[in-house]
């Protein structure tokens, strides 16, 4: 398994989904070698075997280099790039590529069954692990250089370059939802038959058994009890997440009912533009930034919330959405957003449509009961989706390429 | 001794589906059932479509039928908004209805012109309704109804009584096993505490052979022959049963149920069938009450439904938001009719059509089977806020009339 990040260490959903899945497999008799570009003490991972690519902090992942900052990528070729140079990304990678070499060429593991990469960051590692081992390469992916650009431009074109090499070589390709599928399909030309759909869930234990004391939004919890509904969305500000939309949206639904309030929990280049915004829209005592949150501030952006909103452009999956339903919000999630491919009891609107968001803010926050029966249906439903049942599907999907069937 | 005959009734409706009608229509737009930009949710085009498939070649056949054999007889209960609709978009199907009615051997039932929940809110609403239903019959094909029925068969002894009092000779209800015991629904019988109504039992076996499982090929007697079904009769007949009550959807030929499954030449070759036996016979309902002597009392003091496994009522008054919608809308009752504006009326009972509740049962949704769930809604919650943003609407418009209470 090549991954980029586990937690406590992950800046997003992608280390959450690699401890998960890992998980699950082990449990289902998998044994794993997963492969860091980091060294650090992962608490719970006892179930596989962890081997660290550099000597690098992960603090100095977050700080330099920027998680999953596809931005600063200039070189394609490894060749030209520096490999005691761990300040860059690529040089990072590179090293990352190198380490897996060694060690299947040193024999320090044996021949897998099957070569599991994670997104853009660890797919020319898995190909070259492919190239040596001859095993099956199975590339997972979470999000593409599509989604992560938004609705701006397109990307990074070295990082769509590596992918598309990637998505090519690999002998199968999971999707995180049908959205992603179709984006492989048709952003970067790859057969719909080698792309299997498996979506992510959640692990609710993970999330633990915690009182909400109702102290960290004060203010918040405040105007509740005189009756205000609190939307909020728990993101990063990147053009991706469609909050200019949201923001748009909400001062729409301002016009026709007043008692809302909106919180935006996290950080991200987008935030001064977002402030701006608010000002300008006239809504800027109805707007509250947080900046980056984790521990309790996090989780009670969710538990504060009475309605959460996944306004992304373009979300391959979106596990925020099943956190807050986790906490009990009801949860409005755009057309883009892979998530709402397994939640029924939902709202869903365009991201660009505010007007649709603004009349389901509004209808929510004045109806009591469908505010309580999203809130119900969705609490029942999400709780039913299952790691288990995404790794069943992935071993399924090693087996197969092992007796050596083609789907 | 009287021929053991088949009664054989067909519901005809369809409601006033309301358009996506948001928060910033309301107070402004008053046009809840149209215009529509969602084909699907467009009255007119799914009047056209029903027409087209279903009430054209439907009544096409029964007045054949009617011409070819002197012993066959269908009743019928046709909606007031069926008919609003008919009128407006296509004149031909309710000529072709009267057609039926001339022959004097096509029944119409008498129901709640609205098709509505009333008799659960308010009985002087109720009994508004039913006398508005029966004027509209009078109008239209200049016949008296003796047999009522009401939404979706919902019945129990409150209901049979209050038959009884307005003079009804018959009514209908489900042959729910539950209320039946050990009897079989092939007789006539009496509700329990009347003087002088009689009660026919829907034959649900025999009934959904043909409505809900006649095109399913997974169904291990598929394909339904009229021969295999005629044998059904005659076994569930039995030497000494006295009425096989077939009741259905009439949208169930066409629509439901499409031409190429055979469904129509199915129907017309079971009546040659059935008739070819000189013991048998068609009765239309008021005619089978006149025949038979009751064969024992039934009590229903729970109300029974012909919908889904639990034949209650939970699909339409199954959770909150549906129970929330209702209780708004009939809350409103005594200021709307205060008004006398007859636009405002009007808008006002299409919404106590219980379709619009039905589009917002989630049981359906949360218990995965969502293929059992006709809306032409993306979610039932949509459907709650369009119905709910209307409701303000007519709130605001009988604010604006009477000039003073609460929005």
């Amino acid at each position: 398994m090549l991954g980029w990040e586990l937690p406590p260490h992950n800046s997003g959903g992608l280390g959450v989904a690699c401890y998960h899945l890992s998980k699950a497999l082990a449990q289902q008799g998998a044994s794993i070698d997963f492969v860091l570009p980091y060294d650090a003490y992962h608490p719970g991972t006892e179930y596989m075997t962890i081997h660290a690519a550099t000597t690098l902090n992960p603090i100095h992942k977050f700080g330099i280099m920027g998680a999953y900052d596809s931005k600063s990528v200039d070189k394609l070729d490894f060749d030209e790039v520096d490999m005691r140079d761990l300040q860059t990304m690529r040089g990072v990678q590179k090293r990352y590529v190198t380490f897996v070499e060694r060690m299947i060429k040193s024999k320090k593991i044996g021949v897998p069954d099957a070569i599991h990469a994670h997104d853009w960051l660890t797919m020319e590692a898995g190909m070259r692990a492919k190239q040596l081992t001859d095993a099956p390469l199975i590339v997972h992916v979470h999000a593409t250089e599509f989604d992560r650009a938004g609705s701006f431009g397109s990307g990074n074109p070295i990082v769509h370059e590596i992918e598309y090499q990637g998505l090519m070589m690999a002998d199968r390709i999971i999707a995180v939802s049908g959205i992603t599928k179709n984006i492989i399909i048709h952003r970067y030309g790859i057969p719909a038959d080698k792309i299997e759909v498996v979506h992510n869930a959640i692990d609710p234990n993970s999330l633990g058994s915690y009182d909400y004391d109702g102290r960290t939004y004060r203010y918040l919890e405040s105007l509740r009890r005189e009756g205000y509904t609190v939307v909020s969305t728990v993101t990063r500000f990147t053009a991706q997440k469609g909050l200019t939309q949201l923001v748009h949206g909400m001062a729409r639904a301002c016009e026709r009912y007043d008692k809302l309030v909106l919180l935006l929990a996290g950080d991200g280049e987008q935030r001064d533009e977002l402030i701006g915004l608010t000002a300008e829209l006239g809504i800027s005592d109805k707007v509250f930034f947080t900046g980056f949150v984790r521990g309790k501030q996090w989780r009670d952006a969710y538990n504060v919330a009475d309605v959460f909103v996944m306004s992304s452009v373009s979300e391959p999956f979106g596990l925020t959405a099943l956190e807050a339903a986790h906490y009990g919000s009801a949860l409005i999630i755009s057309k883009q957003s892979g998530v709402g491919e397994v939640l029924k009891s939902i709202m869903r609107y365009d991201f660009w449509d505010t007007d649709k968001l603004a009349d389901q803010l509004v209808g929510i926050a004045t109806s009591p009961a469908l505010s309580r029966q999203l809130r119900d249906d969705v609490k029942y439903e999400y709780a039913r989706l299952s790691w288990h049942d995404v790794a069943r599907k992935c071993m399924h999907l090693y087996t197969r390429m092992k007796i050596g069937a083609t789907v | 001794m009287s021929k053991r005959g088949i009664v054989l009734y067909l519901h005809v409706h369809q409601p006033w589906r309301v358009r996506d009608y948001t928060v910033f229509d309301t107070a402004e737009n008053h046009d809840y059932f149209g215009p529509f930009t969602e084909s699907h949710r467009n009255n007119k085009e799914i009047f056209e479509k029903v027409a087209n498939k279903s009430y054209r070649p439907m009544t096409k056949l029964l007045k054949e039928l009617l011409d070819t054999h002197p012993d066959f007889k269908v009743s019928l209960s046709i909606t007031g908004t069926l008919l609003e609709q008919a009128e407006q978009w296509g004149p031909d199907v309710i000529e072709s209805f009267k057609s039926l009615v001339n022959t004097g051997r096509c029944e119409i039932v008498a129901e709640t012109y609205y098709h509505s929940l009333a008799f659960f809110y308010s009985r002087s609403e109720f009994e508004h309704q039913v006398e508005k239903h029966r004027q509209k019959i009078r109008d239209t094909f200049g016949v008296e109804t003796s047999i009522f029925r009401n939404t979706e068969l919902s019945y129990d002894n409150n209901l049979a009584r209050w038959a009884d009092e307005f003079g009804f000779k018959g009514i209908l209800s489900e042959g729910w096993d539950p209320i039946l015991g050990w009897r079989s629904p092939n007789y006539v019988y009496k509700p329990v505490g009347t003087k002088n109504i009689k009660l026919l039992m829907k034959n649900y076996r025999l009934s959904d052979d043909v409505a809900f499982r006649f095109s399913n090929r997974a169904w291990e007697e598929y394909p339904l022959t009229a021969d295999k079904y005629d044998d059904w009769v005659n076994t569930s007949l039995g030497d000494d049963g006295e009425v096989i009550n077939l009741f259905m959807d009439f949208e169930t030929f066409g629509e439901n149920i499409w031409e190429d499954t055979g469904i129509f030449s199915f129907f017309k070759d079971f009546v040659g069938r059935w008739l070819a036996n000189p013991a048998n016979t068609f009765y239309m309902a008021s005619e089978a009450c006149d025949t038979f002597e009751a064969a024992d009392e039934i009590d229903t003091p729970y109300t029974t439904t012909w919908a889904d496994t639990e034949r209650d009522l939970s699909a339409w008054l199954g959770n909150g938001m549906q129970h929330e919608a209702m209780r708004h809308l009939y809350d409103l009752e005594g200021d709307i009719l205060r008004t006398s504006d007859e636009a405002l009326i009007g808008d006002w009972r299409r919404l106590t059509t219980s379709d619009h509740a039905y589009y917002m049962c989630t049981k359906y949704f949360t218990d995965g089977d969502v293929h059992a769930y006709f809306s032409p809604y993306e979610s039932p919650y949509d459907a709650f806020l369009y119905f709910i943003n209307a409701l303000r609407d007519v709130r605001f418009r009988l604010y604006e009339h009477h000039g003073h209470g609460d929005l």
